[in-house]
């Protein structure tokens, strides 16, 4: 992130149109140019900002209120409620959602990190018959919306394999490579330049050695980029979940969860808001941990190529 | 003596290919050419999961096509959300990416709050909008009606669920944001001095320098976003959940759409039908046609120019 736009300190000046003392009217012109400028761009900036956080804040404030208050049209709490957030921990299954979310979320992310990265590399660097065509198939399965092919799959676990009711059918597809971590990881694998994979050839590296000793030290930005997806994507899944796991509220998922505690805390605006602040926190959290290789994750499914 | 050596190494490097493909081309097989092809299987025969499978020929079509209520509501819900949505998302992602090169001071506090909601989990956004938007007490409209704005009644008013639910993703347009900023900053500088000097305004500037520059973005953000908003599931089903007041968790007495099946888009029939009616074959019949869709759309992202698919080294 920080290579790609060089940002001043802070409190760096508006720039002056004209190195010398602006002693001139043109030079006092553009001057005031300069300084109009910056200060059109900055307040579209701080309104930009308002558009974008307020939402946050209010969500913050709102699951602060008493639950009377949070029906009224204020803004701001009267009384502090810091005990909501207890009282959305103490709901039944609040904690379950959690453990499950973690669970699938976790597991998840290192079952596609491992199946997926000597498939990426493949795709990467092998030259094969097919080599193409594979993918292509790799980025139509990325492309397939999860609904296409959801009858046939709930059909197979639910029926052949009696595991409807668990998140299972979400985790165990993970060990078999995702195609959208595939694709990211090609994409990252294929800037890395060849004279190290063929330096670690000529010192006597088999294929796999190399991927071990060699790449996967200098992919791991790509890695990282492709595990914050990937755990993002089962944090947030709702679809996965409610075809497999609506039956057996022991297996919902945070963000399964959170739907059916607005609907059983209907009126309680401010418990649901706290319940959406403790589903967001987490991932917000995680990206201030990791914002770069998020971002740069980001920039390579769509800028590199 | 040269051709066995040939012919063992050729076959010792297939099968290294092979073991280092080996997960994806299980996975492939299992959890996509043969449910693929089940899908086709089904979307032919008559199968509620209870009853064995039997063939009913193109009933399950005509009947999504003629009968069924849901779907053209679905098809035209989808393709509007395609044209506005994406529209939307990138005029504006285009927009903040542009405002944030031109952010000289605190531009990193900037580019953090506005990529903030991109990663708000789907289900929370959507709660959260769905309360502030609401139109008795929510923040929103309390705001609107200060300011004397006749305020829309938002989640439950068909004519505005889904600008609502664009403004949702519009809210979350930090990916693009970013994938555009990135473009933005790898224009020439050159090209902008030599335009000045040729005295072209700021407009002329972005109209022939910029948006050449990065117009294979500008087709990439287009085609991801249509893929993207043909997907459109979580949101529109909880928005229209909630906002409809349905209580207890599984909802599965909830009919898709609400208000007025202004939500509905067509992933959300696949649901409707395969479980909730229990109808597999329609089910699978509306499937291809997403499928159809979305394959559509993916054959137009790879051909583009330079595109997505970067040949190998």
């Amino acid at each position: 992130m920080s290579q790609v736009v060089k940002t001043r300190g802070p409190g760096a000046r508006p720039p002056a149109a004209a190195p010398a003392a602006p002693r001139t009217p043109a030079a006092r012109t553009a001057r005031r140019t300069a300084v109009l400028h910056w200060i059109a761009v900055h307040a579209l900036g701080v309104a930009a900002a308002l558009f974008f956080v307020l939402p946050f804040v209010f969500v913050l404030l709102t699951s602060l209120m008493s639950g009377q208050q949070a029906l009224t049209r204020d803004l701001v709490p009267d009384t502090w409620e810091w005990h909501n957030y207890v009282r959305v921990f103490e709901t039944p299954g609040f904690l379950t959602w959690w453990r499950n979310t973690l669970l699938y979320a976790g597991l998840g992310t290192v079952l596609t990190v491992v199946s997926s990265v000597p498939v990426a590399y493949a795709l990467a660097r092998f030259r094969f018959r097919g080599s193409r065509l594979a993918l292509m198939l790799v980025i139509s399965m990325m492309m397939l919306p999860p609904q296409v092919v959801v009858i046939p799959m709930y059909l197979f676990w639910a029926k052949q394999l009696d595991l409807s009711g668990s998140l299972w059918p979400l985790i165990i597809p993970m060990a078999f490579g995702d195609a959208f971590s595939i694709f990211l990881l090609r994409q990252f694998l294929l800037t890395i330049p060849s004279e190290y994979l063929d330096a670690a050839r000529v010192d006597g590296c088999g294929e796999l050695r190399t991927l071990v000793r060699v790449v996967l030290p200098m992919a791991k930005p790509g890695i990282a980029a492709v595990a914050l997806f990937q755990f993002f994507a089962a944090w947030n899944d709702y679809f996965g979940p409610q075809i497999y796991a609506s039956e057996n509220p022991a297996a919902w998922t945070l963000s399964y969860g959170l739907e059916s505690f607005k609907g059983a805390h209907h009126t309680d605006w401010n418990l649901t808001m706290a319940a959406t602040v403790l589903v967001m926190a987490p991932v917000i959290l995680v990206f201030f941990f990791a914002q770069k290789a998020f971002v740069e994750g980001v920039t390579l499914t769509g800028v590199k190529g | 003596m040269a051709a066995p050596t040939l012919r063992s190494k050729r076959r010792r490097s297939a099968l290294r290919t092979a073991a280092f493909l080996s997960p994806w081309l299980i996975g492939f097989g299992v959890f996509f050419a043969y449910p693929m092809v089940s899908t086709v299987y089904f979307s032919f025969m008559r199968y509620d999961g209870f009853q064995p499978p039997s063939f009913n020929g193109l009933a399950n079509w005509t009947y999504v096509f003629r009968d069924y209520p849901m779907f053209w509501p679905a098809l035209r819900n989808t393709l509007w959300l395609v044209v506005v949505m994406t529209a939307c998302r990138v005029v504006f992602g285009l927009g903040v990416g542009l405002l944030i090169t031109k952010i000289k001071t605190g531009a990193g506090v900037f580019r953090t709050l506005f990529y903030l909601p991109y990663l708000a989990p789907p289900v929370a956004a959507t709660l959260a909008f769905v309360f502030l938007l609401n139109p008795g007490t929510g923040p929103v409209n309390s705001v609107l009606e200060g300011l004397g704005v006749p305020a829309p009644a938002w989640f439950t008013d068909a004519a505005w669920s889904k600008p609502a639910l664009t403004m949702l993703a519009v809210w979350g347009v930090g990916d693009l944001m970013v994938i555009f900023m990135a473009a933005l900053l790898d224009v020439p500088k050159e090209q902008y001095e030599a335009a000045e000097l040729d005295g072209a305004s700021a407009l002329q500037r972005f109209r022939f320098v910029t948006l050449p520059n990065i117009a294979p973005i500008v087709m990439f953000a287009v085609v991801t976003g249509i893929i993207q908003a043909m997907q459109y599931y979580t949101q529109p089903l909880v928005a229209g959940k909630v906002a409809s007041g349905v209580i207890g968790g599984s909802g599965q007495s909830f009919e898709p759409g609400y208000p007025d099946k202004s939500t509905l888009t067509l992933p959300q029939l696949v649901y409707n039908l395969g479980f909730q009616r229990f109808d597999y074959g329609a089910a699978c019949a509306t499937a291809l046609v997403l499928f159809a869709l979305a394959m559509a759309f993916t054959a137009l992202l790879m051909r583009r120019r330079g595109g997505l698919v970067q040949a190998g080294d």
